[in-house]
């Protein structure tokens, strides 16, 4: 019993800094509610409700888990390969607009199908594009990749509001100025049983995808070596420049494809309602999920219900609507902060184990 | 009537190159001195956006704009010393922590600034130098904050600072050379920490400039990346503080252009000039950066350019 015991110890040791993390964050958040004489513990059960609450709040949650885990895969993919990239919004939002296009420019009675297919490769391309930028500024003229990238997110973003309010907009918007709007056989609806757009299953399809590369292919395996030591991988002779291309190609794709998804399945147009900030919370669900795939999509669930919860904290407590963000930043600092106690525990991990296997040979 | 036009642009961009580039300087001052103790804060846009808040905050419940000034920057010097202490703890990542702070910052003021969203609090007072000129554009032009001056005059003393004292000497090393300075008895993280804090204050009083002077008010989208454009702006400054003084005012022209022409009449692509900053910083970063060379002046334990 005692080696069994041990060896599920040793197997849950790495997901400690987490849950200490997680209970650290909750922690300051209580004594900052309750310093400003607020409900803390209310406040707290109200983010639970909201969040997983209901059947209500799932669809909420799941609706808004889907971009995250497209913008996550943003920042896992080039983090792999060892680059920190933070300019998912951008790479979003010329997805979303490059999509809303598609269909202006080619026959008007084109079939649904086809044409979704094509409005989502146009969007993973100007995605995917536009963070390769990032990277090759990075490799070729040695332009830090998290400012490079950020400073191509505000440039997306002026493009962005440039072409929807300027050349782009549809004359009949007058309050919101969007492009024109998608016809009724070009948006994406819910899926089978329940309330949730088809965005959802190629979140979680795109992370299974990128868990597969990442673990099981020649390509994630050249990728991680890339990231842990680009000394070592010039020496055995891996082509570190085209990896981490690609890393950035697919990482802003999947955030191309996630505008795209909110243009077809939510918006139905592009406007300024798509820059809603799922490029930066994606960043957060990135980091808690340690550029994990497969943890991306538990962690954008997590994620995406504490901000599905901040509507019911506004009505019930009138508390700002920046307090779940207070919150996501209290849990981003904590997640950083705790990984500082992961050089010990992997010494604990090892002593655990010698012990083990010192038993079932004795 | 065209030949008009460009000298009125000029101006404009002139004065804007102060309005604008003063926040511009305090925050790269204050990344310029956390940068040569070897860290990099990417934090400084929440910090900013902190000390805006706070210093609009503080300015309405005392009823001076200086006081404000210095919440501000005690609000920065608190947020500064959080980055500098938990980067010095094993395996923490910097840049990471910088986005975490950044993201908190944030929070953390849209929430308690909620409440001065409305309210109108006691402003900066401008030092008018222009009274002797007639143009009344001239007379808008040298409308100069005494945060601008003391700016300068604190370029001028970190200059000087930074070559020729003790401290300075102190705080090179620490940050080109960790290992001499641990040998030699320096305090590696107290150092550390204090030019982190330090770089904290500047930037929220950089904060303040913007929600107490110019534009003046408190909200939500006050910032537009200044705090992460200080960033590549040092870069581009070469770590010299007397460079980091010319380099805010090229990024405030730079800033100025989409209202400048704005209220010249050109309307048409208000966005795209507004993004100049920004396709300028990327620009002067790729001008300026080499791959597999560090540049002349980088602080070598910089894990921004390694």
């Amino acid at each position: 019993m005692q080696p069994g015991f041990n060896r599920l110890l040793s197997k849950a040791l790495p997901a400690l800094p987490t849950l200490c993390a997680l209970g650290g964050a909750l922690l300051m958040f209580v004594l900052f509610l309750l310093v400003q004489g607020q409900p803390a513990l209310e406040a707290c059960k109200l983010i639970f409700v909201g969040a997983f609450g209901s059947a209500f709040a799932w669809e909420n949650t799941l609706q808004r888990a889907a971009p995250l885990m497209l913008t996550a895969l943003c920042v896992a993919l080039p983090a792999r390969a060892g680059l920190i990239v933070i300019g998912g919004e951008g790479a979003l939002a010329l997805g979303g607009l490059a999509a809303a296009v598609t269909p202006l420019m080619l026959p008007a009675a084109m079939p649904g199908m086809p044409m979704l297919v094509l409005m989502a490769a146009a969007g993973m391309l100007a995605g995917g594009v536009w963070i390769m930028f990032a990277g090759w500024l990075r490799q070729t003229r040695g332009i830090n990749e998290t400012i490079g990238s950020l400073l191509l997110a505000y440039i997306a973003l002026a493009i962005f509001r440039h072409l929807v309010e300027g050349p782009l907009r549809d004359p009949a918007s007058l309050n919101k100025p969007s492009t024109p709007a998608l016809s009724d056989q070009y948006l994406i609806g819910t899926m089978p049983g329940i309330d949730v757009h088809w965005g959802l299953f190629w979140g979680v399809l795109a992370c299974v995808a990128a868990h597969v590369l990442v673990r099981h292919s020649v390509f994630g395996f050249s990728m991680s070596v890339v990231g842990g030591n680009v000394r070592a991988a010039r020496l055995v002779g891996l082509p570190v420049s085209r990896i981490v291309f690609v890393a950035c190609l697919l990482g802003g794709a999947a955030a191309g494809l996630a505008g795209m998804l909110e243009i077809a399945a939510v918006h139905g147009s592009a406007n300024t309602a798509l820059l809603a900030g799922y490029g930066y919370s994606g960043i957060l669900v990135a980091f808690a999920a340690r550029h994990n795939p497969l943890a991306i999509v538990v962690c954008a669930l997590f994620i995406g219900g504490i901000e599905s919860s901040g509507s019911l904290l506004q009505r019930r407590l009138d508390l700002p609507d920046a307090t779940t963000l207070v919150l996501q930043g209290l849990l981003f600092i904590n997640l950083l902060a705790w990984e500082a106690f992961s050089g010990r525990l992997s010494a604990w991990r090892l002593r655990l184990d010698t012990l083990r296997t010192g038993v079932a040979h004795g | 009537m065209a030949e008009f036009d460009i000298a009125a642009l000029l101006l404009a961009l002139v004065a804007g190159a102060i309005r604008v580039g003063t926040p511009f300087l305090f925050v790269s001052l204050g990344e310029c001195l956390t940068e040569k103790a070897g860290r990099v804060n990417l934090g400084l846009e929440g910090i900013l956006v902190c000390g805006a808040m706070t210093g609009y905050a503080t300015s309405l419940l005392t009823g001076s704009a200086w006081l404000g000034v210095l919440g501000a920057g005690m609000s920065g010097l608190a947020l500064g010393a959080l980055h500098g202490l938990v980067c010095s703890l094993p395996r923490v990542n910097d840049i990471a922590f910088g986005i975490a702070l950044m993201l908190f910052g944030l929070g953390l003021a849209f929430f308690l600034g909620k409440p001065f969203i409305q309210p109108q609090a006691p402003m900066l007072p401008g030092l008018a130098l222009g009274n002797w000129s007639d143009s009344p554009q001239l007379r808008n032009a040298l409308q100069i904050n005494g945060l601008f001056l003391i700016g300068i005059a604190l370029a001028a003393a970190m200059h000087w600072g930074l070559a020729s004292t003790r401290w300075g000497l102190a705080l090179r090393l620490v940050g080109d050379h960790a290992e001499t300075a641990r040998a030699l008895g320096y305090p590696l993280t107290l150092i550390r920490v204090m030019a982190t804090a330090a770089g904290g204050f500047l930037a929220a009083v950089g904060g303040a400039y913007l929600s107490l002077y110019y534009p003046g008010s408190w909200n939500e989208g006050l910032s537009s990346g200044q705090g992460l454009m200080a960033v590549a702006l040092v870069i581009f400054a070469r770590w010299q503080p007397m460079r980091c003084l010319v380099a805010a005012l090229i990024f405030g022209a730079a800033g100025a252009l989409g209202p400048a022409l704005q209220s010249l009449g050109v309307s048409s692509g208000y966005y795209l000039f507004n993004a100049a900053p920004y396709v300028l910083t990327l620009a002067i970063m790729i001008v300026t950066c080499r791959p597999n060379r560090t540049l002349t002046g980088a602080p070598g334990e910089l894990s921004l350019t390694r």
